[in-house]
């Protein structure tokens, strides 16, 4: 999901590496031990892991917002402290995630500064609305879901604090998408209107949950190099199926269609097999084009200018109890 | 656009009493009192600790990993140092 950044074509000149010690990294990953920040490594593998781990962690902070957005509309308590809980989660995520960036030699403030400018992306499907509160059940059970599928391979992944960070977010993730299964099938079971409101929803999210695997292996750049460096475990196609396989029974059990009429099981594979992806819409959602793409990058500038006085007040405050300690300390020496 | 940079902490938390503290990960504070605020927030949302300690990143000494092979690599060779090293007689019993 928010491995998308492994896609992207690296742009900057390659640099000549010391063979030996490439050759002695290589047999590092090869034999699936971890790297850890001090550790020599290849500038391409630094600079993958920068953009890839905090592309993720700007998905985490932006994927906040569509959820945000019922917050105050959730239909009962119970559901409004679940929300808060989630949303909270992925606020942690994000900050796991930054962390282990900021281990590779990275500050917090260039990442941000990347994200307000434009430069840095995050997941395509946070460009999406939510337009009803089926939408919010949808996106645990769907948009978690399959970050789920892509996590749990990431928490092997060959740089330590990457791996780290996963392992502590997959702990969480469980809850995310079981919450949000047990919401959609509340509406299921319930009123016809509920009903039709689930499975709109499902309409809505389903194409866009399977981009989130990114694009076909036939096309994909990067998982070459990512692969063997150990940094990405599974192709995107390979993800992508499990996710389906994965999805279709349990949205059968809940007597919900999947908005897809090629949909069908080959009996002989085992699989689910789909029909065609729409990947001009994927590739128009990266570029800016999608339906929030604009709110999104708008919300969080103005979240992060209107929380510059109180990082400006903590900071001085701070300040100015370290001088007043330094003087009580001065004094009791004279 | 940028801003002073807030100081890094690392964050260490004690699962549960008698164990010790461990290392769980890092944040950004402007000081030790809201590093350990923000720690109780990020690090123990879900019962995971009893103790939080926090330090400034830049106050901790670590070893070098290019100097692992010399500072770790001579204990290999002094198996003496482990239990195992030593026959003893069946007869004596466990020990
Ligand atoms: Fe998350
Ligand atoms: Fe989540």
């Amino acid at each position: 999901m928010y491995a998308q950044a492994l896609d992207q074509k690296d742009k900057a000149p390659s640099r000549i590496e010391d063979p030996v010690k490439l050759a002695a990294f290589e047999a590092h990953c090869a034999a699936d031990d971890k790297i850890e920040p001090k550790d020599w490594m290849p500038e391409a593998y630094r600079r993958t892991l920068v953009r890839q781990v905090s592309q993720h962690a700007h998905s985490e902070v932006i994927g906040m917002q569509p959820e945000g957005n019922w917050v105050t509309r959730a239909p009962s308590l119970k559901r409004k402290a679940i929300l808060i809980s989630k949303i909270q989660d992925e606020a942690g995520h994000g900050l796991y995630l930054y962390s282990a960036a900021e281990t590779l030699g990275v500050s917090r403030e260039e990442l941000n500064d990347q994200l307000l400018a434009g430069k840095a992306k995050y997941s395509s499907i946070f460009n999406y609305p939510t337009l009803t509160w089926a939408d919010i059940g949808t996106i645990g059970w769907l948009v978690d879901g399959a970050a789920i599928m892509n996590q749990i391979p990431l928490c092997r992944t060959s740089f330590g604090p990457y791996s780290r960070a996963m392992i502590r977010i997959c702990k969480e993730e469980s809850f995310h998408q079981r919450q949000g299964y047990e919401a959609v099938m509340v509406l299921a079971r319930g009123t016809p209107e509920q009903k039709a409101m689930a499975q709109d929803a499902l309409n809505r999210w389903w194409w866009p949950c399977l981009m989130m695997f990114g694009p076909p292996d036939a096309v994909s750049e990067h998982s070459e190099t990512s692969m063997r460096w150990r940094i990405k475990r599974f192709s995107n196609d390979a993800l992508r199926q499990k996710f389906i396989d994965a999805t279709v029974p349990q949205a059968h059990f809940l007597g919900l269609t999947i908005p897809d009429p090629d949909l069908r099981f080959n009996e002989a594979s085992g699989h689910w097999e789909i029909g065609a992806i729409d990947w001009d819409e994927f590739k128009r959602v990266l570029a800016g084009e999608g339906p929030c793409n604009r709110q999104r990058m708008k919300v969080r500038r103005a979240a992060h200018e209107n929380g510059a006085w109180v990082r400006e007040a903590a900071l001085a405050h701070a300040e100015k109890r370290a001088r007043r300690k330094q003087a009580a300390a001065l004094q009791a020496a004279e | 656009m940028s801003e002073a940079a807030m100081p890094l902490y690392e964050v260490f938390i004690r699962p549960k009493a008698g164990l010790s503290h461990k290392h769980v990960g890092s944040l950004h504070a402007a000081d030790d009192d809201m590093a350990l605020n923000m720690a109780r927030d990020v690090y123990t949302r879900r019962a995971e600790g009893v103790s939080i300690w926090v330090v400034q990143s830049k106050l901790i000494a670590a070893s070098d990993p290019v100097d692992k092979d010399m500072l770790f690599e001579p204990t290999a060779s002094k198996v003496y140092r482990h239990p195992t090293f030593y026959d003893i007689p069946e007869e004596v019993g466990h020990m």
